[in-house]
């Protein structure tokens, strides 16, 4: 049985998760299919940084040009993903005047506003600056949740009537005579929300026209349909800290270069990044160097970043793409602008079309330029709007309100909750139950948690994205399991089980790359909260052998135990404990 | 008992202050430096224990575990399976009667409050996760609830609460095979407590039975709480809580509902904060008190003076300022990794107060597994000691001849695996107080 759509977007990151909205928005019939949980890709693996521009203002001014213009219309229409943290280019002794005057000269040649201020002023900003900062650069940089930017706007796709299909992974793409079909989809537990054992299906999706917004997966997904698409994946580290030692973007004013960047985010901040050529988007190996260049650089920036908890560190691949005989071998200098391609043109094959490169802070102008070009193809006419209108979570949002009254939270809880939710706090903080606090480190409550469980079904991690919660300094210690207890009774015990222990492998993952001082000290808490008190490791609903009960002490002898024939358990005076075994 | 004694000297920042010494000095105020520093003192010694901050037991279930697992497999006895262990395995380091010994004193200090004392044989708890996990002693609140004990169980949980979900543990502990039937409700706490209260306003509102306001009118909580759950009973033998009935008065409380609803009540330990951990940790420290050790806690020990292969003093830190504390034996009972007796940064693995030799490998990414419950070498990490408990160095000599280490700094052992955290606390405590206090006898 196949299902037919006009439009079909694969990949559920910014870039596809942009084209889905703009094609519904537009009134084009739509199906957006990813093979995880929205984001997990690059987007859920990137650095956050909402570009002014500042950093491409010297190499590449075609990006930096679009990037603060772009930054313009996010500030506007996702307001409630964006903090404008401005950001600095700070010089060191070391570093070149030349390139300072030059980044300088391209940030005024690309319309970003930039202001020099002198090292003095640099550190008032920002006091933990080490001493001998020059002179700084300021810029209007910022940080961008990339996981609340697709939620809303697949949600908002879908409110247009898009169809978004999560754990849904394209298996074929269907070709027939030089025309591409359609798809193949296997749904991991079933088409719908995600729910842990339930049985998988396939679909085949019959589409008018096919967009591959796969990133660094793009490859793959051309072969399939029998053309190349070059891209040239190119891995970067991200360590997290535990706290914002800076409150601002920091940029170290030089030609480009690892670890030169730090990202404040909610609690955190957030160090990059290296830039290394991988063969395999999926499996690249994730190395120590790269965390300990990510500190010793940086503390040359920020000196107390060497002592620093870091609370874990994730990679994520960039989808570079070099046009066809290019030859460009160092990856740092492949162009960050994005490709359409018309498979069409290039290769005679109608009905698809590839995007790939690019970054986030671009992604909807990226999906405006490929719903216009897609829009063209099917022959629908239909003027882009997504400059103008707000994402859900960013219409008409004045925090104004004091959540404190309204919901009875104490006040950082909403106001935290508020940043969050932006104008959807209302309709999700609203219940007449009790609404505690689940995770702590980052002011998540039960309310939220719900609202983002009936989205996202037992994937706990696609909640996570949506809510913070077990993103903070315990990494999921303290509130794993409190968040998976929300899914019960809606769904079995078993089913609530699975999903605990995929998140929590999940957060381990990442906290591997920062055991040492108290990120190791906390590990081994969590591992005794979850192993000794709650005997996680070791659970007997997990296993296949049985617990012969009986031979365990089943309390002191009481009168009653003795009446009703010591049954379970001997309970008087076992002292080479023999007594109680072998019945 | 004996007098502090009292000697002017000079300190390192060259004011002349008041030193201070004992004859036994204890590093950290956990359930192994409190076990030692009782020890020592039953032993005669004049005693101090010397603790910064509050020890690992609030974090703790409160449940005291000798073993629960060997090489995987679920321990019905700990006692045989004691042999089963590496020998370098704080256990085998001591001794079987070490181990029966700290438990012995563990039972002399708490009493009444704890069961288990009847048998050798582990038993079943179960845990607010729904689990069911080993162990050798429980506080008598716990005890109507074993697993093993076959009863039709209802699972109270509070909907504010939101550690302990009742109706999931119930469903988790039906698959884990408990012979009975076990449902679960949650209900709201009576009264008009705020979402975010704390277990502990929970339990002094069931200590003090306060008042509170209810659908039919003023009633005092216990009886509120009760007659919330008259309608769920149906036919149950047991009702089990989170452990937040009271602090203080916690028998009170737990007759109180016994009482009205007829059957058994027993509470299920919980996370921290842990009533039951900190009852623990108070029952320990009247002990201590009694046997008139001498507490100073809130500073760090950072600094110590030694010659000829003995340590002569320690200093504490307070502010910048040091206090010495001399004394002729020396233990060191600073926790692992939790309680910051073990530290770490990028280079390397620590023991920061005497830098006592901690074996680790180099190379910091062979530290841990992959896999979240996979077999951390991190959680082994510790000091490695004689049977004397004297920490050594890393050419297996003792590194000092009057510094004796007990509880969690003692490598070679993962207690949250085997479950047996609080018993090498109590057999490790037990056999460097006897030995310190002895040889500062002679
Ligand atoms: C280290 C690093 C730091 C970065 N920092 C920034 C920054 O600070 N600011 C910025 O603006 N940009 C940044 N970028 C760039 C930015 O992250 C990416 O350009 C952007 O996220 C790409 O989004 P995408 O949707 O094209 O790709 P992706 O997010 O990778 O989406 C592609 C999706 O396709 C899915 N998929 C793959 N195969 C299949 C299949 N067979 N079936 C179904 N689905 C499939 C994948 O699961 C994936 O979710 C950074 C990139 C990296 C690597
Ligand atoms: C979450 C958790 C759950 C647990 N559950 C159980 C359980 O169910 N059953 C069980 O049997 N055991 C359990 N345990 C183990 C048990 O509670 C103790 O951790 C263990 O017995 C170790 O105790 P300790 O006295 O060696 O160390 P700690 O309790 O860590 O005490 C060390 C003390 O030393 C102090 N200190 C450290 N450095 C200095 C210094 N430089 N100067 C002065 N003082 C210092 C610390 O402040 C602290 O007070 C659990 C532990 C944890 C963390």
């Amino acid at each position: 049985m196949a299902t037919e759509t006009e439009a079909l977007v694969i990949g559920g990151g910014s870039t596809g998760c942009g084209i889905a909205r703009d094609l519904a928005l537009r009134g084009v019939d739509t199906t957006l299919v990813e093979r995880g949980n929205l984001t997990h890709g690059t987007t859920g693996r990137m650095h956050g940084l909402l570009h002014s521009g500042g950093r491409y203002a010297v190499s590449d001014q075609e990006s930096a040009a679009e990037c603060i213009a772009e930054s313009r219309v996010l500030r506007e229409i996702a307001s409630h993903c964006v903090e404008m943290t401005g950001g600095l280019f700070v010089q060191l002794p070391a570093d070149d005047d030349e390139y300072f005057e030059e980044k300088l000269a391209g940030c005024r040649d690309c319309d970003i506003p930039a202001e020099v201020i002198s090292g003095e002023e640099a550190r008032e900003i920002e006091p933990y600056l080490t001493r001998d900062v020059e002179r700084a650069i300021r810029v209007p940089d910022g940080a961008i949740d990339p996981f609340r930017l697709c939620v809303a706007n697949a949600a908002d796709a879908e409110k247009h009537g898009a169809r978004i299909e999560t754990h849904a992974e394209v298996t074929d793409v269907l070709v027939e005579d030089d025309q591409v079909t359609g798809v193949e989809v296997r749904h991991e537990s079933g088409p719908g929300k995600r729910s842990h054992h339930e049985p998988g299906t396939t679909e085949r999706i019959e589409a008018d026209h096919v967009v591959n917004a796969t990133g660094a997966w793009a490859g793959e997904l051309g072969a399939m349909a029998g053309v190349e698409v070059e891209v040239r994946p190119s891995k970067g580290v991200m360590t997290v800290m535990n706290t914002r030692q800076v409150d601002t973007v920091v940029n170290r004013c030089r030609p480009k270069g690892d670890a030169d960047i730090i990202v404040p985010h909610e609690t955190a901040c957030i160090l990059g990044t290296t830039d290394v050529e991988v063969e395999d988007p999926d499996d690249y190996p994730e190395e120590q160097w790269e965390i300990d260049m990510m500190i010793d650089t940086l503390s040359e920036l920020v000196p107390i970043l060497s002592e620093a908890r870091t609370i874990r560190s994730f990679w994520g691949v960039r989808p570079l793409y070099e046009p066809p005989d290019t030859g460009t071998t160092d990856p740092t200098d492949i162009t960050r602008q994005f490709f359409l391609l018309d498979h069409a043109d290039r290769d005679s094959l109608e009905g698809m079309t590839s995007i790939v490169g690019g970054k986030l802070t671009t992604y909807r102008l990226m999906a405006e330029q490929i719903t216009d070009h897609v829009c063209e193809k099917l022959g629908i006419e239909g003027n882009c709007r997504t400059a103008e209108q707000p994402l859900p979570g960013s219409e008409d949002f004045s925090v104004l309100r004091d959540y404190m009254e309204e919901f009875g939270l104490r006040s950082p809880v909403g106001r935290r909750s508020a940043e969050r939710l932006g104008s959807k706090a209302d309709e999700v903080l609203k219940t007449d139950d009790p609404n505690p606090v689940v995770c702590t480190c980052e002011a998540v409550t039960r309310a939220e948690l719900d609202h983002a469980i009936a989205d996202a079904g037992t994937d706990l991690n696609a909640t996570r994205i949506r809510t913070r919660a077990s993103m903070g300094n315990c990494q999921g210690g303290f509130c794993a399991h409190r968040i998976a207890a929300l899914l019960h009774p809606e769904y079995d015990e078993a089913t609530t089980r699975t999903a605990l222990d995929e998140l929590y492998e999940e957060r381990w993952k990442g906290q591997r790359h920062a055991l040492w001082g108290e990120q190791l000290s906390q590990a081994m808490l969590n591992h005794a909260l979850h192993a000794t008190t709650m005997n996680r490791d070791r659970d007997p609903a997990a296993s296949d052998d049985g617990i012969e009960y009986d031979r365990f002490d089943a309390g002191p002898p009481t009168p009653e135990a003795a009446a009703d024939g010591g049954r379970a358990g001997a309970c008087d005076g076992i002292d080479d404990g023999e007594d109680d075994r072998g019945d | 008992m004996a007098v502090v004694l009292v000697r002017a000297t000079e300190s390192t920042t060259g004011r002349t202050t008041v030193a201070i010494e004992d004859e036994v000095c204890v590093i950290g105020g956990g359930l192994a430096g409190m076990t030692a520093a009782l020890r020592a003192a039953h032993e005669g010694a004049r005693v101090r224990l010397l603790s910064h901050k509050k020890s690992t037991l609030r974090h703790a279930s409160g449940l005291v575990d000798i073993l629960g697992y060997a090489d995987g497999e679920l321990v019905a006895d700990p006692f045989d399976a004691l042999s089963s262990l590496p020998k370098t395995h704080p256990y085998r380091r001591v001794g079987n009667d070490a181990v029966r010994a700290g438990l012995s004193l563990f039972d002399d200090v708490t009493g009444d409050a704890y069961r288990g004392t009847h048998t050798d044989a582990n038993a079943l708890v179960a845990t607010h996760g729904g689990t069911v996990k080993p162990t050798a002693r429980y506080p008598a609140r716990v005890a109507p609830g074993l697993a093993s004990r076959d009863r039709k169980t209802l699972l109270v949980g509070f909907d504010s609460l939101t550690a302990f979900d009742a109706p999931l543990a119930a469903d988790h502990l039906a698959a884990a095979g408990v012979p009975g039937t076990t449902r679960g409700v949650t209900v709201a706490f009576p009264g008009d407590f705020r979402a975010d209260s704390r277990v502990t306003r929970f339990a002094r509102a069931l200590d003090d039975d306060e008042t509170v306001e209810t659908a039919s009118g003023s009633t005092p909580v216990r009886r509120a709480l009760a007659r919330t759950l008259e309608s769920h009973l149906g036919d149950a033998e047991r009702v089990g809580f989170p452990a937040v009935l009271g602090e203080g008065e916690s028998q009170e409380v737990r007759e109180a509902l016994e009482s009205s609803l007829g059957i058994d009540v027993f509470e299920v330990p919980m996370g921290p904060p842990s009533l039951l951990g900190l009852r623990l940790e108070a029952l320990f420290q009247e002990a201590l008190d009694e046997a008139g050790v001498r507490r100073t806690t809130g500073n760090p020990v950072t600094e110590f003076d030694a010659s000829d292969g003995r340590i002569q003093s320690v200093s504490t830190d307070r502010n910048g300022r040091p206090t010495p504390f001399h004394a002729d034996e020396f233990v060191l009972a600073t926790g692992g990794l939790v309680g910051k007796g073990i530290d770490s940064d990028r280079e390397g693995v620590v023991e920061p107060v005497f830098d006592c030799h901690v074996p680790h490998p180099d190379d910091r990414y062979e530290w841990f597994d992959d896999e979240a419950f996979g077999d951390h070498p991190f959680a082994r990490f510790g000091v490695d000691v004689d049977d004397d408990l004297r920490p050594l160095d890393a050419d297996g000599g003792a590194e000092y001849d009057n510094l004796r280490a007990a509880g969690g700094v003692l490598g070679g052992a993962d207690f949250a695996a085997e479950k047996s955290g609080s018993g090498i606390s109590l057999a490790t405590g037990h056999a460097a107080g006897r030995a310190a206090g002895a040889a500062a006898n002679q």
